[in-house]
């Protein structure tokens, strides 16, 4: 296939353009060093942006559900909504609470958004827009954002407050639960792809989606990642660690100004970060529409950059979970931890071997349908 | 030169954290520092190249021991209330004791160790190369101790489902 026409749109050429210029004037030690600032620099901005896109989103999508508007006020639309937000909550007071573990009180929720970050870094925003690819892509995304546990419950116990602590108890046995299940619902799909590096895996879904290929063990998989990676992050049916008419605010009940903001970020963005690793996972990531033989068809579809289709995909998976949110009421804790032991994780076991099955006997759509796939 | 600046930073931050860890009072303190010394280790792995072991210590110990030992600690009444110092003599016997203990594994460790080493080139590990030696049966490779470690988790969790069963 020949891929040498110009796609201006992508990051590409700046990224070259930019490496070249840097090493033409000075030592490889400065390069890389210009070049990780610069990297760190970028996702870090990224980081900021999404989230308040998403926020301004959510708060639009949830008003639709509800029969509302939604935030009108600030600019067309409530456009600035969210930046006004922003810039409110970096001007907050934080508040000091009497009788609580200082250090660990402030070191909470770094615990939260460093883990949110290192998860944030692995993810492939497009064709060379991909920040760390080791070869243990997945299982470095699992263990990494394992660690923003760590920070709920240390919050819960800093605060010196009931309220937080049942809220950090809950979340913490929801996320170790639910943890397990998106765990093994990746590694169903490692077993499919042969690999754990993201950028293998999104080349191997180049004609056809890991979703499709592993057909029904696939398919199973990834509703057990997205209702468990929507259990991790706390939110929709599974919202029991903040429920308001219980626990007030959950475990970040006594936070405020920056630090609740911290929180609040990291809280969007694990959404941000399940959806684009099962649109990475499962749909292909980053890689266009692209079907066997029609020629004009692939390159027509590559002239759409790279990231847009990454953004589109995951917009797709993000409204998804909106949807959930607002569809469905509430569970009871033992209900919650139901759902995960006695069905999601028996069901997940069985769907590993399964997959073993389908994936040794040939009869994934690749092998069986060599040139349509 | 960079990987030796980084070195330092993560042996100063094990070496405070570990000695946090154990003159800390409050015991969920001593925990978050030992997370700390845990996630040291880690980024040592990494400064090797070991992506599958910084991965596998992350997750074990900061995903799965330390949520563990953080959950055993809140559900204990008020832990480290009445944490005491130790008496002044003792106190003073044990550094002399941890000292010369320190000294005698170091002077053990860094003379044999300075006898025999080499220097590898760290060189990236493919995932599926660690699969197959865990899984493999033949010379240098680790399916039976692998074994022996699953069905010992397995009798510990036989256990600890007696020790915690209602009767």
């Amino acid at each position: 296939m020949i891929l040498n026409y110009s796609q201006p749109l992508e990051f590409t050429n700046l990224i070259t353009w930019l490496d070249t210029a840097l090493r033409s004037s000075m030592s490889e030690f400065w390069v890389l060093l210009i070049e990780f600032v610069l990297v760190a620099v970028g996702l870090l901005a990224a980081y900021s942006v999404i989230a308040m896109i998403l926020i301004y989103a959510e708060r639009k999508i949830t008003a639709f559900f509800q029969a509302r508007f939604g935030p009108n006020r600030v600019g067309k639309y409530g456009i600035w909504q969210s930046v006004a937000d922003v810039i409110k909550i970096l001007l907050k007071e934080i508040i000091h609470i009497n009788r609580s573990d200082r250090f660990l009180f402030f070191a909470a929720p770094f615990f939260m958004i460093i883990a949110s970050m290192l998860t944030f870094g692995a993810i492939p925003f497009g064709k060379f827009l991909h920040a760390v690819d080791f070869n243990i892509g997945v299982l470095y995304v699992t263990a990494v954002s394992s660690l923003g546990i760590i920070g709920v419950l240390l919050a819960g116990w800093s605060s010196n407050n009931k309220y937080s602590m049942i809220g950090a108890m809950r979340s913490g046995a929801q996320f170790v639960s639910y943890e397990l299940s998106a765990g093994f619902a990746l590694m169903t799909i490692v077993v499919l792809a042969g690999t754990m590096q993201f950028s293998e895996m999104i080349e191997g879904q180049r004609y056809c989606w890991n979703l499709f290929n592993g057909h029904i063990s696939s398919m199973i998989a990834f509703v057990i990642y997205l209702i468990s990676g929507h259990a991790e992050t706390n939110r929709g049916p599974f919202d029991l660690p903040e429920a308001e008419s219980e626990l007030t605010a959950g475990y970040h009940t006594e936070y405020s100004g920056k630090q609740f903001g911290f929180f609040y970020l990291a809280e969007y963005l694990n959404m941000f970060i399940i959806a684009s690793i099962a649109t990475t996972v499962f749909l292909g990531g980053w890689m266009p529409i692209q079907i066997h033989g029609l020629e004009t068809f692939n390159q027509i579809m590559w002239y759409i950059p790279s990231y847009v289709w990454f953004f589109a995909k995951t917009g797709v998976l993000i409204f998804l979970s909106l949807w959930v949110r607002w569809s469905f009421p509430r569970l009871r804790i033992d209900q919650l931890l139901n759902l995960e032991w006695k069905y999601l994780l028996p069901i997940n076991l069985v769907n590993i071997v399964v997959m073993v099955i389908i994936v040794l006997t040939g009869l994934t759509l690749t092998d069986l349908f060599p040139g349509l796939f | 030169m960079a990987e030796q600046i980084i070195f330092y930073i993560l042996a100063a931050i094990i070496a405070i954290f570990s000695i946090l860890a154990v003159t800390s009072k409050q015991i969920i303190r001593s925990a978050t520092y030992l997370l700390f010394v845990l996630i040291g280790t880690a980024g040592l792995y990494l400064l090797l190249g070991y992506h599958y072991l910084f991965a596998v210590q992350i997750a074990v110990y900061a995903g799965g021991v330390m949520v563990l030992f953080i959950f055993a600690i809140l559900l204990t009444n008020r832990p480290g209330e009445n944490a005491k110092t130790e008496r002044k003599d003792r106190r003073i016997v044990a550094g002399i004791t941890s000292l010369a203990g320190l000294a005698f594994c170091g002077h053990i460790i860094y003379w044999n160790i300075s006898k025999v080493y080499t220097f590898v080139v760290p060189a990236e590990m493919k995932v599926q190369d660690i699969g197959h030696t865990l899984m493999g049966t033949g010379k240098y490779e680790y399916l039976l101790p692998f074994e022996f470690i699953s069905i010992l988790l397995l009798a510990s969790i036989v256990g600890a489902i007696m020790i915690a069963r209602k009767r």
